[in-house]
């Protein structure tokens, strides 16, 4: 799914912008009845009545009944984030400072938690319940939801309620919101191959993530260029094919607080060790894995996807998936399966004899479906399911029920959904948010407009989208302009995931989406502007 | 300081299979991994520039920044001085005052030709400078040119003026790199080098957004590593007016998004001049009138024009109103003020983009029109305005910027007016070019330089490949070519991304403005030599971003 897109370079010819500041459909500004809330819950009740919150005496505490206790530390980790994000950037304001006049306080958010199993230990699936329901009042506001998940984007929620007024003074509305997800899965996938991340960087987009309810990170961690995965069972992997074998790798301990990061979060970590093609990189550290390419009836010295013909390869990858599902502990693997360039395996006479033998006659691709079936049967034995991208569905191999199938071409998109849930295969949508390609302008609404059911099928086959992705490959991405390029732009997915179908009004979404994006600037994500204006807090950061 | 050439492309991992894709990019740089010597790493490039393998080590601890003998100016220089404290810590942005120099390895000496072993380190750059003045402004006659000569452990760089000076001083410290074991070195080198074009500048927009102080001065620093010399700052437009000024304080109190946050002080201001004479950039600011004026009205009752629906006062405003005294009594106040504050001799009016339906609306102006006899041809009236505009202006000794509307507008401007092009595609904008130069004017290019607008891929190249001399002309013609400016447009762009998206981008447009042409033709060297640039720019903690796939030794560690 990368190096198709890289064809678009050349099309991508410098515009004439015929005037110099040329104004283009810009949303008119309007102030949202929802406030500041991204992305928009299900069903929210905004009165006019104001509460104010004390910085001094304001708490977030576990509610008497709630299934989870102190214990629960995902919960007193969160409390402590969203108390900081709620005051933290504030002025501290003058504990003896009068309140002014008699106004009526919220002093404490109560979160109950009702599932007998809380899930405070646990790490967040396709099937975690994210549901929550709030209840504003004075003095006391009630976050009741049945697992932690829910608790979480209930506490985003409620941070997103708070409000300053010109005095300074934090103030916060009577509210109802019911709330819950309209799909399950909701991923950002960042690339650490064409460009190494480092590990701040990806726990910044954690936390971005986590205030746009996200709860999916697809780390697509290995490619081509570089294999920053330090596996322990083949620590050569990484150190002949990152780009420094110290400074530009992931060591377990790093994997491992990324994982724990985003679990306390609710953010499952989908790791992607694509396979067969897009592993240039694994063959510096495992020499024999890929297929040496002919010139003639010589080998050129060069080579081409996982060689698919030797017993040591199925070996090779029995012993390295078996470490990769029990160092991700996701009951999902990315296995990949897209791009296979079939010019390698067609020059190489042993390949060739291979072919003749499993009479596939000259057709490649029943070589590649060969291949990814024996990868398949090795990751099904780890108790794993997996995801795959597109091609391997469109190939016909046969998949688990459970298959998660990756859409990620844009042409005939609606045709490849409506063939996906047909056979019955659950499926993410990615083609229409491919972030990395930029253009001038407010493209976050081209995002937003995309409506992920609008191909033909039944009901029970528009039940098997299970959500979607938002892509930022990394050929022109690294640490230096990941962050600002995905924010706010992913936000406008994060809607579309989380919100109701009928949320489509782009003046409404433009005016909370700019003041959502200003908070994350003050919670110290550098997000980009949408248009021209100010934050009351600028970045501050270079 | 980078492991090879090739740090920022994946060469050594691509296939045969792969680099087929890669060179669809036109990313055949990635094919050209001959091996350079590291003093070719420079950007922009030197005019001429040879080089040796014989090298020199350098010494944290004993190297020394030196005032030649005869040099006119000495310590106390506060350009220089500044300089070679600035420099230091570039040259050897690794140090952290550890491990002493070990020279003369000659165990390990495995050259055959026995230079690279045991030279004697290189212990001080020794500068002169012809003519004095370390407390003056660059102007656009600075001398910039300098000549560097690194041999026999000798170090000497020659300018006329410290303008010069401080461009070779850059140049000085991207030809030092460290080994794989950490040991600075230099090689044997000699540059003679001047710029091309004397006008190189770079537009920010602090209106559409601020842009708060420290951005600016990161934005010089990125300027020099380029060396650009022209900050263009379109300090006010339409959205906001952050500019404070003492005498019109209501301009930003109301015209500023936030009169405290979001407004730039006196002294914000000097120490933004002054923190650009020090790297030998001019600061050019932009009071663009008589359109983009929309913020200026809000401090300023009376100002701009009234619009009209029908008979009666719409409520909304359009240009500043040119038919009116206190108008000119307003601005001769204003640009009185701005010409103490800016030292540069050139100020920038504007005067594009005059939308005339408010104008044509106004029955005042209508009446004036008739008056002065300019029927229904409003461009008249804009030609009014600027006119009496620049006429406030050449009263305050200074020279006038405009852009190009101005021009081609016909308004009566003193001959040594600067005309910016900023409209169209190749064709028109030589087009313009040729009209311009043939009218006489100096011109500075802009119109293939938006850097705000933004493409998927190596947008760089487009920057790069532009010739500002490839327009129809004589050579005299072309003697009136200035130079250029990177344009950075505020509308998508503020502290959160304005770095990344202007560096390493506008690093194109500084090698064609300072670099011959005829050597900086072949975008496969200018993808080596930028994408090494681009990560001595993350070194020197510029958030630059990448060019393409690959990676930095030191990678940007900040959120």
């Amino acid at each position: 799914m990368a190096l198709i897109k890289l064809a678009v370079l050349f099309l991508a010819a410098s515009v004439c912008l015929c005037s110099k500041h040329k104004s283009e459909k810009v949303p008119k500004l309007v102030n949202s009845q929802y406030g500041s809330l991204w992305p928009l819950p299900q069903s929210a009740q905004i009165s006019v009545t104001a509460f104010q919150l004390s910085r001094s005496s304001f708490q977030i505490v576990h509610a008497p009944k709630s299934s989870a206790g102190s214990r629960c530390y995902l919960l007193g980790e969160a409390f402590r984030r969203y108390f900081e994000y709620t005051f933290g950037y504030s002025k501290r304001l003058n504990k003896d400072r009068k309140q002014s006049g008699a106004g009526a306080q919220v002093s404490e958010l109560q979160v109950l938690i009702t599932s007998s199993e809380p899930q405070c230990d646990g790490f967040p699936s396709v099937s975690s319940d994210e549901s929550y329901q709030l209840t504003v009042d004075q003095p006391t506001a009630v976050l009741t939801a049945p697992e932690v998940w829910g608790a979480l984007r209930g506490l985003e929620t409620f941070s997103q309620l708070v409000y300053k007024d010109e005095y300074g003074t934090l103030h916060i509305n009577k509210s109802e919101i019911k709330d819950f997800p309209r799909f399950n899965h909701r991923g950002i996938l960042l690339d650490s191959s064409r460009h190494f991340l480092p590990l701040k960087v990806i726990l910044a987009n954690l936390d971005a993530m986590a205030m746009n309810k996200y709860n999916v990170f697809h780390w697509h961690i290995v490619d081509d260029q570089s294999f920053p995965y330090q596996s322990s069972l083949f620590p050569e992997l990484s150190k002949e094919g990152s780009y420094h074998p110290y400074t530009h790798v992931y060591s377990p301990a790093d994997v491992k607080m990324v994982i724990e990061y985003a679990r306390i979060r609710g953010i499952r970590v989908i790791s992607e060790f694509d396979t067969p093609g897009h592993t240039q990189s694994w063959g510096l550290g495992q020499k024999g894995l890929l297929t040496p390419c002919y010139s003639g009836e010589k080998p050129s010295g060069t080579f081409g996807p996982v060689n698919p013909i030797l017993n040591s390869t199925y070996n090779f990858m029995t012993q390295f998936f078996k470490e990769v599902s029990s160092v991700f502990p996701d009951a999902y693997i990315h296995l990949g399966g897209d791009e296979v360039d079939f010019s390698c395996w067609k020059s190489n006479p042993d390949i060739q004899k291979f072919m003749e033998q499993q009479g596939f006659g000259t057709d490649y691709s029943k070589l590649e479906s060969y291949y990814i079936q024996r990868i398949l049967d090795i990751v099904t034995g780890t108790k794993k399911g997996y995801m795959i991208w597109q091609e391997v569905f469109d190939n016909g191999v046969k998949l688990k029920p459970d298959t998660v199938v990756e859409v990620w071409m844009g042409n005939a998109l609606e045709e490849e959904l409506h063939n996906v849930t047909s056979a019955g295969y659950t499926t993410i949508l990615s083609a229409p948010w491919y972030l990395d390609y930029i253009s001038y302008g407010q493209d976050w609404q081209k995002y937003y407009k995309v409506e992920p059911l609008s191909f033909k099928g039944t009901d029970a086959q528009k039940k098997l989208v299970i959500g979607g992705e938002a892509c930022l490959w990394g050929e022109f991405v690294d640490a230096t302009n990941l962050t600002p390029r995905l924010w706010p732009r992913a936000s406008a997915v994060a809607e579309r995931l989380w919100s109701h179908k009928d949320v489509r009004d782009t003046d409404d979404a433009y005016s909370r989406l700019s003041q959502h994006r200003c908070r994350m600037v003050q919670r110290g994500i550098p997000a980009e502007p949408l248009f021209v204006g100010h934050c009351d807090y600028e970045y501050r950061g270079l | 300081m980078l492991k090879n050439r090739a740090a920022s492309c994946n060469a050594p991992l691509v296939s045969e299979s792969f680099l087929g894709d890669v060179l669809q990019l036109s990313c055949a740089a990635l094919l050209l991994l001959a091996i350079v010597p590291p003093a070719q790493g420079v950007w922009p490039l030197p005019q001429s520039l040879s080089s040796s393998a014989e090298r020199y080590p350098l010494s944290p601890r004993e190297f020394n920044f030196l005032y030649g003998k005869g040099s006119a100016v000495q310590p106390g220089c506060t350009v220089l001085d500044t300089a070679f404290k600035r420099y230091f810590r570039i040259t050897f942005s690794g140090y952290s005052g550890g491990k002493p120099l070990t020279v003369n390895k000659q165990p390990g000496c495995v050259s055959p030709d026995g230079l690279w072993c045991g030279s004697a380190p290189l212990a001080a750059l020794v500068v002169n400078v012809h003519k004095g003045g370390c407390d003056g402004f660059p102007d656009l006659n600075s001398r910039e040119d300098y000549k560097l000569s690194i041999a026999d452990g000798l170090g000497s760089l020659s300018a006329v003026s410290v303008w010069g000076a401080l461009r070779g001083l850059e140049t000085f410290s991207q030809l030092v790199y460290q080994d794989q074991e950490g040991t600075y070195y230099i090689n044997k080198t000699d540059v003679v080098d001047f710029p091309r074009f004397p006008h190189r500048g770079l537009l920010l927009d602090t209106s559409r957004h601020y842009l708060p102080v420290r951005s600016i001065l990161e934005t010089l620093d990125a300027m020099a590593y380029n060396k650009f010399n022209v900050f263009h700052w379109h300090i006010v437009d339409d959205p906001s007016f952050p500019y404070q000024s003492p005498t019109f304080p209501n301009l930003s109190s109301m015209g500023a998004f936030h009169p405290q946050t979001h407004i730039y002080t006196m002294s914000d201001v000097k120490q933004v001049i002054e923190h650009a004479r020090l790297w030998g950039i001019r600061v050019i600011p932009e009071f663009d009138t008589p359109g983009h004026t929309q913020s200026w009205g809000k401090g300023q009752p009376g100002l701009l024009t009234a619009c009209y629906k029908g008979s009666v006062p719409s409520g909304t405003f359009g240009p500043v109103n040119p038919m009116l005294n206190t108008s000119y009594q307003f601005m001769s106040m204003l640009f009185n003020e701005i010409s103490s504050v800016f030292p540069d001799s050139y100020l920038h009016l504007g005067g594009d983009e005059v939308n005339f339906a408010c104008w044509k609306s106004n029955p005042d102006i209508q009446q004036f029109m008739k008056k002065m006899g300019f029927g229904t041809d409003y461009r008249k009236l804009e030609s009014f305005y600027i006119e009496n505009l620049v006429r406030i202006v050449t009263a305050l000794n200074k020279n006038s910027l405009v852009w190009q509307e101005v021009f081609d507008n016909a308004v009566k401007v003193p001959a040594d007016t600067v005309v910016h092009v900023w409209k169209g595609n190749k064709e028109q904008y030589s087009q313009e070019m040729s009209s311009v130069t043939a009218g006489g004017f100096k011109v500075l290019l802009s119109a293939p330089w938006y850097l705000n607008v933004i493409n998927y891929g190596q947008d760089w190249m487009e920057a790069y490949k532009v010739e500002p001399l490839g327009f129809n002309g004589t050579a005299e013609q072309k003697k009136l070519v200035m130079g250029g400016e990177a344009c950075m447009w505020g509308e998508y762009v503020d502290a959160t991304n304005l770095t990344p998206r202007l560096w390493p981008r506008a690093g194109a447009v500084g090698e064609r403005l300072w670099s011959d042409e005829a050597q900086t033709s072949n975008l496969d060297t200018a993808y080596d030599r930028l994408a090494e640039f681009r990560c001595r720019l993350l070194r020197r903690g510029i958030r630059a971003q990448p060019l393409f796939v690959g990676y930095c030794d030191h990678e940007y560690e900040r959120i």
